[in-house]
């Protein structure tokens, strides 16, 4: 029986458009929210974990009641306990890994799944970062996996890849790779509704990393056009004699 | 306050990109020590000539041969001093910020791309907003290729050898070599990468073919990826494929859909090619052409041809 946890995070819809409210803040009021992209495969491979050595998956997300949305869509594909560790106020990462560290280790997880990196952030960073507080193996980016008692991952390598043997426990980020995402059933979708959420209050340290204000891409001036094949010859001199490439 | 650049190596030698790390640093604070994990002190002398470094480490370890984060982490921390930290934002130095960041109990801010006045810019909502943040006190920072103009290279500096280690938690069984010994997009500075509008998977061989004149990658959308086993997902550029930052990205046949862009948007130019006047990634394009792929690309590789010959 593995303790396995696996850490899921509500952010906005990839096309959802995002806007910058009075010039300091991202509005999200009227935006769709789902489960970031890469927290599908971290689900998939706690469930496959699973299925392989049993075991029961804890999905944990930190963040305020809204997010529990997400938790009950993990419970509908199969994990079997949901973890809301209630937090409302910005977070840095050091804050976060703090608060996901102390949820980890209260369900008492051997090995953590999580995403290779959040759509909102594009950070990468929890995955690492946890795993060192843990004092646990990482491997990021693994696109395969194969269980024993190791666990054997593929990951990039040095602009390769590689198989690689990691010894439990571990946090392992996921990349989108070759497994394919199960999707619910009408019988999780029953158990989603029914599903209880464990909310958890954190101890949050404060952030030292504060946020002055977001803004909109710098725009970058519109770019020329051409018409027809022929022009191409005209863009090879321009990148070289314009843009200083090649 | 001290600025220390954890140097990008890449198969035993020092990157390009650690000259613009090292000129990161100096919009922090100072000139930075500059720290380089090597297996072989050898690998040090690359950075002897290096303009704006207050002192050069390099940091001497077996962990250094092959990637291991907890390693990794170790062995740096041991010798680096105290202070704000600054490497690259690639895949393997963003994992290792990550790490060093947790064990010093430090933030961490990754993919910056602006720093003034203490503040650092990174974008989020995969490039469609920018964050300002500012630290309290030290943090790690890591910073995107192709923004920072690079340090000269007329200095001399002198090289001292710290010998460190740390704990292995991983094993690699084996390396898994490619199935094309063609250069990966997140290695490139050039990528050429195609899209649905390419028809056929064997197509692709035009971008190939122009790939090899300008020492290019080949990238592409998701859409050929998901349609085409040919096309494998380590090519894929966009929000659940590879984030690139490269000098130059051609797009043929992409829409530029805007989770294609979200891989992409950030290259420092980008050239569009598609039938579509109407396609969105003429938005984005520093040079457009509205032509089908077969009418443009013998053009742009004869061109090619001709400006590197
Ligand atoms: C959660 C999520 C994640 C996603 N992640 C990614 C991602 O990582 N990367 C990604 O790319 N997409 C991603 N997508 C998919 C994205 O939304 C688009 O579907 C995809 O990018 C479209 O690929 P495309 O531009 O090749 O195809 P299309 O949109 O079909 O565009 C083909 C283009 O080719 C042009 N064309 C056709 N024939 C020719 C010709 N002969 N010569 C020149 N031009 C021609 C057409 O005018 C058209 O503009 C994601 C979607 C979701 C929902
Ligand atoms: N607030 C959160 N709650 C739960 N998991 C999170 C949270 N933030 C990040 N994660 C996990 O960490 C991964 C990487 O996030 P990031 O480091 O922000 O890129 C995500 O894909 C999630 O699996």
């Amino acid at each position: 029986m593995v303790n396995i946890a696996v850490l899921v995070k509500q952010v906005p819809d990839t096309n959802a458009k995002i806007v910058v409210q009075g010039g300091t803040r991202v509005d999200l009021s009227s935006v769709k929210m789902v489960m970031s992209p890469y927290d599908e495969y971290a689900i998939e491979n706690a469930l496959l974990h699973k299925e392989a050595l049993g075991g029961i998956v804890t999905a944990i997300t930190v963040g305020d009641g809204s997010a529990e949305k997400i938790l009950k869509d993990a419970k509908a594909i199969g994990v079997d306990e949901l973890i809301r560790v209630d937090v409302t106020q910005d977070m840095d990462s050091n804050a976060l890994q703090h608060v996901l560290v102390e949820a980890i280790q209260s369900v008492g997880a051997e090995v953590v799944y999580c995403g290779k990196s959040a759509a909102d952030t594009g950070a990468g960073s929890t995955g690492p970062g946890i795993a060192q507080r843990l004092g646990w193996a990482s491997v990021s980016n693994i696109t395969d996996i194969e269980f024993s008692s190791k666990l054997c991952v593929i990951a990039p390598m040095g602009g390769s890849s590689a198989k690689i043997d990691v010894s439990m426990p571990a946090v392992i980020s996921c990349d989108k790779g070759n497994v394919k995402v199960r999707k619910a059933n009408v019988k999780g979708i029953m158990a989603a509704k029914k599903a209880t959420v464990q909310v958890l209050s954190a101890n949050c340290p404060s952030s030292t990393i504060e946020i002055i204000r977001h803004s909109m891409p710098p725009s970058k001036p519109a770019g020329k056009s051409f018409q027809g094949g022929d022009s191409a010859n005209e863009v090879a001199r321009l990148l070289r004699e314009e843009a200083n490439i090649l | 306050m001290t600025t220390i650049v954890i140097a990008e190596i890449n198969n035993g030698s020092i990157q390009e990109t650690t000259k613009e790390l090292i000129s990161a640093a100096h919009s922090i604070e100072g000139n930075p020590v500059l720290i380089i994990p090597c297996s072989n002190a050898s690998t040090a002398d690359g950075a002897s000539n290096f303009e704006g470094v207050s002192q050069v480490i390099a940091a001497k370890s077996d962990v250094f041969g092959t990637y291991d984060a907890s390693a990794w982490a170790d062995a740096l921390d041991s010798v680096m001093p105290q202070g704000t930290i600054v490497a690259a934002a690639s895949q393997q130095s963003k994992d290792l910020a990550a790490r060093i960041a947790a064990k010093r109990n430090l933030s961490v801010v990754q993919d910056v791309v602006s720093i003034e006045n203490g503040e650092f810019t990174s974008p989020i909502y995969s490039g469609k907003a920018m964050q300002t943040v500012r630290c309290n006190g030290d943090a790690v920072i890591t910073v995107r290729a192709n923004i920072f103009n690079p340090v000269s290279s007329g200095g001399s500096n002198s090289v001292q050898v710290v010998d460190t280690s740390g704990n292995v938690a991983t094993a690699v069984r084996e390396m898994i070599e490619r199935a094309s010994k063609r250069l990966d997009v997140s290695e490139a500075n050039i990528i050429i990468s195609g899209g649905r509008g390419m028809g056929d998977p064997s197509n692709f061989s035009h971008l190939e073919q122009i790939a090899d004149v300008i020492g290019a990658a080949v990238g592409a959308s998701r859409a050929a990826v998901d349609t085409w086993d040919e096309i494998p997902h380590s090519m894929q550029v966009g929000q659940t494929g590879k984030t690139v930052n490269p000098n130059l990205y051609i797009a043929v046949g992409i829409s530029g859909a805007i989770q294609h862009l979200a891989g992409m948007r950030s290259s420092k130019y980008i050239v569009a090619i598609n039938k579509d006047a109407d396609a969105p990634i003429f938005q984005h394009a520093d040079y457009g052409i509205v032509a089908t792929w077969e009418e443009t690309l013998p053009v742009l590789k004869a061109a090619f041809q001709s400006m590197m010959a």
